[in-house]
């Protein structure tokens, strides 16, 4: 059974729609702004924030903004812009919500745990979201950290498969928040200038938030002239380190190996892999050697960090929505950050905008916990 | 075929139960950790790491080793061949209620990269691959309480589409003082003598103690 993607919505801090975001990519316009803000933090930074007052602008066009949260307002309207062009029916007991994030209502968490706010429950989210929709299902939730994007798309595709679904409406979210900035300042792990993926300058990640909403179904959509499915995928552990990249990049192998074989496909037929990319100089060169090993340094690459910095349970669904967005458009993004090459192997990293005709394209994601991700996606012309 | 559920472990109340029969017990424990201290002493293992995880952590790899006790051949070698489905209500709350105290006094701050690590779920999955040498399929789920159904269509799906032989799966629950973990192990080769995996079985062995 072939799973396509039928609509999708990005929200971040370059537009509220897919189209205002790939706008502002091929103009080569980054969300990462430096920030001081002791809200945040006590030392300045560097991040993509979506402004509060864009967001509750966009936002009371669907609902009053005073009453939801953060997150569910950004949630809210990433599905509401995706249904938006879609003729699923969310309410249908085939359609399911997956909700893929790492920390939900992060902001509304206390210091006890006998004075938990309801709101921090990922589950209550998820109940929050299944009652706004109408949704006949449970909305389910997967977490993750850094591949809870490509996992929720990969379940929303495996459980369409399986029969059980017709269309899964698989939504990634995370707001940016002290907590999480504070903890990959502890690591050394942020850049003191945007993240700069793959660079022989790199230093570290810059933070973002944002949300992509992805509608998967199993019927092919009839509207558009160029239709993408999933064509494979694939999830793997390190089993090596809970926060250190493996070396050799033989988790990430076995996941990309994997998707490839589900996709009946050989390296060269992928024209373009989206990757991870988070700047950190581990994570990039453990990338790199994992392309290398499964045959893929011809294919061009790019790292959509430098444009919404690491948006964590959203990356995986925001950077598969770009990732179809350049195959309809058959232009790979500048990997911006990107000048002369900081790792061993020799990857294509995109310099510039590239207008090359795109059949085949990979994602992949890896993070903490030593989780690996990767899904291919093909272009099915229309006859 | 149908799959197998060849192994299952409960752990509650100070409790361990393995495959139905009581594997361990020491409810006089004046904390979680002590009692999962002392289950580790009982299992006879060294294994220093186990020190540095937080609870939620600490509780899985308890369970995986207890359904895991007859394979001898684990963490010898890699393998790819092996999933893990986690499932739980609270996230990973406990830690994260423990890191934030730790940043939000501005004159008492000191966020520390071991503890936020632990902040996500799936660590806990990372910790019993790192154990088991385990490369395979991985996911965490959130729900309000144990939910059969989705396991149930997760699992049998990997093992079913050849994505694993065998599948770790099942609940891990912790937070303040209140824990529960139901683990099973799941082969898609399975001893016909063991108990067929389905929803109204893992249901009647998550209620059964």
């Amino acid at each position: 059974m072939k799973v396509y993607i039928e609509s999708d919505n990005i929200i971040s801090p370059l537009g509220f729609t897919t189209g205002e975001n790939f706008s502002a990519l091929l103009e080569c316009r980054s969300g990462i702004k430096f920030h001081k803000d002791k809200k945040y933090s006590q030392n300045d930074f560097y991040a993509a924030i979506i402004d509060d007052i864009a967001l509750d602008d966009h936002f009371s066009e669907i609902a009053d903004p005073t009453g939801y949260t953060r997150f569910e307002k950004l949630c809210i309207s990433s599905i509401a812009g995706a249904l938006k062009q879609s003729s699923v029916d969310i309410e249908s007991h085939r359609t399911v919500i997956i909700l893929s994030t790492t920390k939900g209502n992060i902001d509304y968490l206390s210091e006890t745990s006998e004075t938990l706010n309801p709101k921090v429950y990922l589950w209550n989210t998820a109940k929050f979201l299944k009652e706004y929709f109408k949704s006949r299902n449970d909305v389910l939730v997967v977490s993750t950290a850094c591949i809870s994007g490509i996992s929720a798309l990969l379940m929303g595709q495996r459980l369409i498969q399986s029969g059980i679904y017709d269309n899964a409406v698989v939504c990634g979210c995370d707001i940016f928040s002290s907590f999480v900035l504070s903890g990959f300042q502890s690591f050394q792990a942020i850049s003191h200038s945007p993240c700069r993926p793959f660079d022989a300058d790199r230093s570290g990640i810059s933070l973002g938030e944002g949300c992509g909403t992805l509608i998967l179904t199993n019927s092919k959509p009839e509207k558009s002239s160029i239709n993408i499915r999933i064509s494979g995928g694939a999830i793997s552990n390190d089993a090596n380190h809970i926060s250190g990249p493996s070396r050799t990049g033989d988790g990430l192998t076995i996941a990309i190996d994997k998707a490839m074989g589900e996709a009946v496909f050989s390296p060269d037929v992928i024209d373009f892999i989206s990757a991870h990319g988070t700047a950190t100089p581990y994570n990039d060169e453990m990338e790199a050697i994992a392309f290398a090993t499964s045959g893929l340094l011809k294919s061009s690459v790019n790292s959509l960090k430098g444009y919404f910095g690491h948006t964590l349970g959203a990356a995986g669904t925001i950077e598969s929505i770009v990732t179809l967005e350049s195959m309809r458009q058959n232009v790979v993004i500048k990997s911006i950050g990107y000048e002369t090459s900081g790792v061993s192997q020799e990857l294509n990293v995109a310099k510039s905008n590239i207008q090359t005709q795109l059949t085949h394209c990979l994602k992949t994601a890896s993070g903490f916990g030593g989780g690996n991700a990767a899904i291919v996606f093909s272009k099915v012309e229309n006859e | 075929m149908n799959s197998r559920i060849t192994q299952y472990c409960i752990i509650r109340n100070g409790k361990i139960f393995l495959n139905g029969e009581e594997f361990f017990s020491n409810d006089i424990a004046e904390s979680p950790l002590v009692f999962f201290k002392s289950a580790l002493k009982h299992l006879n293992i060294s294994y220093p790491k186990f020190y540095k995880m937080d609870s939620l952590s600490k509780l899985a790899f308890l369970a995986s080793e207890v359904i895991l006790i007859q394979d001898k051949a684990r963490g010898s070698f890699p393998n790819d061949r092996v999933a893990l489905v986690l499932s739980n209500s609270v996230s990973c709350l406990d830690t994260d209620v423990e890191y934030q105290k730790s940043i939000s006094d501005r004159n008492n701050y000191y966020p520390s990269p071991a503890l936020f690590v632990y902040t996500l779920p799936n660590i806990m999955i990372g910790e019993i691959c790192i154990r088991n040498k385990y490369q395979g399929e991985n996911i965490f789920f959130c729900s309000e309480a144990f939910n059969a159904d989705l396991i149930y269509s997760y699992v049998n799906m990997l093992l079913q589409t050849n994505k694993a032989d065998k599948c770790i799966t099942g609940w891990i629950d912790f937070l303040g003082n209140s824990y529960e973990a139901v683990l099973f192990l799941i082969e898609r080769e399975g001893n016909s003598n063991t108990i067929e995996f389905n929803i109204e079985n893992l249901n009647k062995l998550y209620k059964g103690i």
